[in-house]
């Protein structure tokens, strides 16, 4: 049986900070026993949430706020996790925030087309105050007997 | 992870005959990126007729190690040059498939084939 959890970090903007975000989602894919392709995929996705936010939302600046949280829940053959970040970086519109044509051979854009591909669920919305909220979820499927 | 310094991600970089060889590793994301970045452009200038780079070592990879990837490929390629990866772990090789970016690179098995490609 999974048993709801909550992992909560605070980092701020640096990108050598993105190695502290990795090894926590990988923490938490192993606590979840998620297999290890699973476990690759969220990792990826997640640290190219926060690299976005690094790059693209604070352009850079370097002692910003990243708050990232996951939530695991299980049920009915399932593990759902729930990954919220949040910023307070310049906002978007989130309808512009969409990968490149994957056809079109050049650098860039590829972040949001793998957050996009992983991710079964994702949404920016802007936060009050100022900054963005980004919330996705990805289901996994687990063993008879584990969920 | 990377190693600590900037430059952590190269480990090596020689000149066999016309080919290049760049041999990375560790974590390549945002922060180590640049340093990957820098020793590829550098290892451009001579316009060597194969660029062969060596991914053994590298444990992870991100969208802005594969961006940097791009843009080396369209730079060899502009001169008329071959760039050739080689040694791709399973997450490495899976980055490459979500994006789709196999397809547009020769992607071999080890370095001693990618040396004769």
């Amino acid at each position: 049986m999974i048993e709801s959890s909550s992992v909560h970090l605070s980092v701020t903007s640096e990108p050598a900070n993105l190695a502290t975000v990795r090894a926590a989602v990988e923490e938490t894919g192993r606590r979840l026993a998620l297999c290890e392709q699973d476990i690759c995929s969220l990792v990826l996705a997640v640290n190219e949430a926060v690299a976005n936010v690094i790059q693209h939302g604070y352009e850079g600046r370097a002692g910003q706020p990243i708050e990232v949280t996951l939530e695991a829940t299980g049920g009915d053959g399932q593990v759902t996790l729930r990954v919220i970040i949040q910023d307070r970086a310049r906002q978007v519109d989130s309808a512009q925030i969409v990968g490149r044509d994957l056809e079109d051979f050049r650098p860039g854009g590829l972040g949001t087309h793998i957050i996009r591909a992983i991710m079964d669920e994702v949404e920016y919305r802007p936060r009050a105050g100022g900054g963005m909220t980004l919330r996705m979820v990805k289901r996994f499927p687990v063993a008879q007997g584990q969920a | 992870m990377c190693g600590g310094n900037e430059s952590g991600c190269v480990k090596d970089v020689r000149q066999s005959g016309e080919t290049v060889v760049v041999e990375l590793a560790g974590d390549i994301d945002l922060h180590h990126a640049p340093a990957m970045h820098k020793a590829l452009l550098s290892a451009c200038e001579g316009q060597p007729a194969r660029m062969v780079i060596d991914l053994e070592k590298v444990r992870y990879m991100d969208s802005s190690g594969l961006g940097t990837l791009v843009e080396v490929f369209r730079r060899v390629k502009a001169y008329g040059g071959k760039l050739v990866l080689c040694a791709l772990s399973d997450r490495v090789r899976s980055v490459l498939e979500i994006t789709r970016l196999d397809k547009f690179f020769i992607v071999l098995p080890s370095q001693a084939e990618a040396m004769t490609a």
